[in-house]
């Protein structure tokens, strides 16, 4: 186990579309060539003789294709090349990226993960599909009740309130004001999102990430290699995940258990002792207003039950002491489906490279991206990145 | 199997005994449904075959001339550089004849289908399309030279069907 806590992975490249609502212009073969070429550009490399395998994220249903690995090799630059699908979010692509790397079987890995939202016309029908045939999907609700369940025990249990659900609402859209990539920046009311239409009570349609199209791509490379490409490698310091039991009639409606237990594991990793301190800013997954509470709780940002008292006091705000979804997250700059985790690490490769303009974070050198796969999941990873090796 | 299985009570049910309103059965329909977004590769191609006119995209790195269009050449890693017309013939790359339709059901006249290299595209690139149904299975053959029959204008609607299928070239 000892030498596995040694990390040597580095991001070297990152390449991505600006996140739209809709894309009736591109194909996602179109938006992915477009992406991957920016990454391979930034990390100096040719997929044609440089990058030894490739991976991307991708669920069939979400791109209504059956083996979907067959679609993706040509606009990656990986015809005739390893190349492979992990059927689930980026960041578990990524995280299977640093693996292969770690083989030392190859020295260069691209990862890959897209949504392509605007051409699913059945979104709630694909999430329905999603629940157990026997018990769940007779009851002919709408798939975000599993939501609805979960903020109301979160809620009753924590005391958090619904008025501080919508603060994380209008913090990420505000936050997303100045990413040029997100989709859905907005200076938006508390009052706005209170009073938007009743989803699953507590849920309102405000408190729910509205979805996006976009294509994410990383560059993934060894030590060594990094050293050589790069002038500003930003390493992998420590990684898990984690799947929950699937039983929406037994789980732990009130933590998010895979979040603490992954985080858990990838802070031991990276030697993170006190996250609060530790971490230079955070990206968690706020697919849903109040899942953004529940994951720092989670994640030991801060105690149960405090994540909506340190909200309203500005600690998670861009100038605060522990930043939260700086890009705008799911809520600000769109829900990217399994790409919204690459987005998160997104931000945090742009901010430990300093290049995040506007929204820098000054000094910033550990960052923390966490990820959930959505309703009715209860999977979840965690990935801590640093400036320094 | 092992000799536990052996022992499971009952019987395997048929057909009829699961539709039947005594057994326990659960249907579902997924509602999965889909409009990809055409993008400019798809969009030219179709709008192309509205018009009678098969286009593909050419790559100078490689110098090959892409069918289906693409926006990228996946030999070169880079992107196609100009659209170029290819024409309604070609050559049988290969073919098969089949007497399942879609769904799987048994057919009486079956359907031929064929990789056809398309005239002015690269070596090896073409269309996936049928083969007239008129033809003889036995005369078919790989090499052998064929041209689209398209349907008449009204009837197109920017689809590969637009072309209704290819067959023999006369010769002369
Ligand atoms: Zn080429």
């Amino acid at each position: 186990m000892k030498e596995v806590l040694f990390m040597t992975v580095a991001v070297v490249g990152v390449g991505y579309t600006d996140f739209r609502s809709t894309t009736p212009d591109v194909s996602f073969k179109e938006q992915m060539f477009e992406a991957a070429a920016k990454a391979y550009q930034d990390a100096g490399v040719h997929p044609r003789k440089d990058i030894g395998s490739f991976i991307t994220g991708a669920e069939d249903y979400w791109e209504g294709y059956s083996i979907f690995d067959e679609f993706v090799p040509d606009q990656l630059g990986a015809t005739l090349r390893p190349v492979c699908t992990i059927s689930g979010d980026g960041l578990q692509a990524l995280l299977t990226g640093a693996m292969q790397v770690k083989t030392g079987l190859m020295d260069v890995v691209a990862v890959e993960s897209h949504s392509a939202a605007s051409d699913l016309l059945s979104f709630h029908g694909i999430v329905s599909h999603g629940l157990d045939p026997v018990y769940n999907r007779n009851m002919n609700v709408n798939p975000f009740f599993v939501a609805g369940l979960e903020m109301r025990k979160y809620l009753s249990e924590t005391k958090a309130s619904r008025e501080q659900c919508a603060r994380v609402v209008t913090k990420n859209k505000l936050n997303a004001m100045d990413n040029p990539l997100a989709a859905y920046p907005a200076v938006m009311s508390i009052e706005e999102v209170m009073k938007s239409e009743m989803v699953s009570n507590p849920l309102t349609r405000r408190d729910i990430s509205p979805l996006a199209d976009g294509a994410i791509v990383m560059v993934l490379a060894s030590e060594k290699k990094a050293k050589e490409l790069s002038e500003n490698p930003i390493w992998l310091k420590g990684m898990s995940w984690i799947s929950e039991t699937p039983w929406l009639e037994s789980r732990d409606w009130s933590d998010a258990t895979y979040a603490r237990l992954s985080s858990e594991k990838a802070f031991k990793m990276a030697d993170i002792t006190n996250p609060q301190k530790q971490l230079d800013l955070v990206e968690v997954d706020d697919w849903f207003s109040y899942k953004e509470l529940q994951h720092l709780e989670a994640i030991g940002v801060c105690e149960k039950g405090q994540a909506g008292k340190l909200l309203e006091q500005g600690q998670f705000d861009r100038d605060g002491d522990t930043p939260v979804n700086v890009s705008g997250g799911r809520l600000g700059a769109g829900n990217l489906l399994e790409a919204s985790s690459l987005q998160s690490v997104l931000e945090c490769v742009i901010q430990l490279r300093g290049h995040a303009g506007k929204r820098q974070i000054k000094g910033a050198h550990t960052a923390a991206a966490q990820s959930w796969r959505g309703v009715p999941t209860a999977t979840g990873s965690m990935l801590v990145l640093s400036n320094e090796k | 199997m092992s000799e536990k299985m052996k022992e499971v009570p009952g019987i395997y049910l048929r057909d009829a005994e699961l539709k039947a309103e005594d057994a326990i059965t659960f249907k579902w329909r997924p509602n999965a449904k889909y409009a990809w977004s055409g993008g400019i590769a798809y969009s030219r191609y179709l709008a192309e075959l509205k018009n009678g006119r098969i286009i593909g995209r050419a790559c100078r790195e490689c110098g090959r001339i892409l069918v289906p269009p693409r926006m990228f050449c996946d030999t070169c890693f880079r992107a196609t550089d100009e659209w170029v017309y290819v024409k309604d013939t070609g050559t049988i790359n290969t073919y098969s004849v089949s007497y399942l339709d879609a769904d799987a059901n048994r057919i009486k006249e079956p359907i031929l289908v064929a990789v056809i290299d398309l005239d002015g595209a690269s070596e090896g690139i073409g269309i996936l399309h049928y083969v007239d149904p008129k033809v003889d299975p036995k005369d078919l053959h790989i090499g052998m030279k064929l041209k689209a029959v398209w349907k008449p204008e009204k009837e197109r609607i920017g689809s590969v069907t637009d072309i209704a299928y290819f067959e023999p070239l006369k010769e002369g």
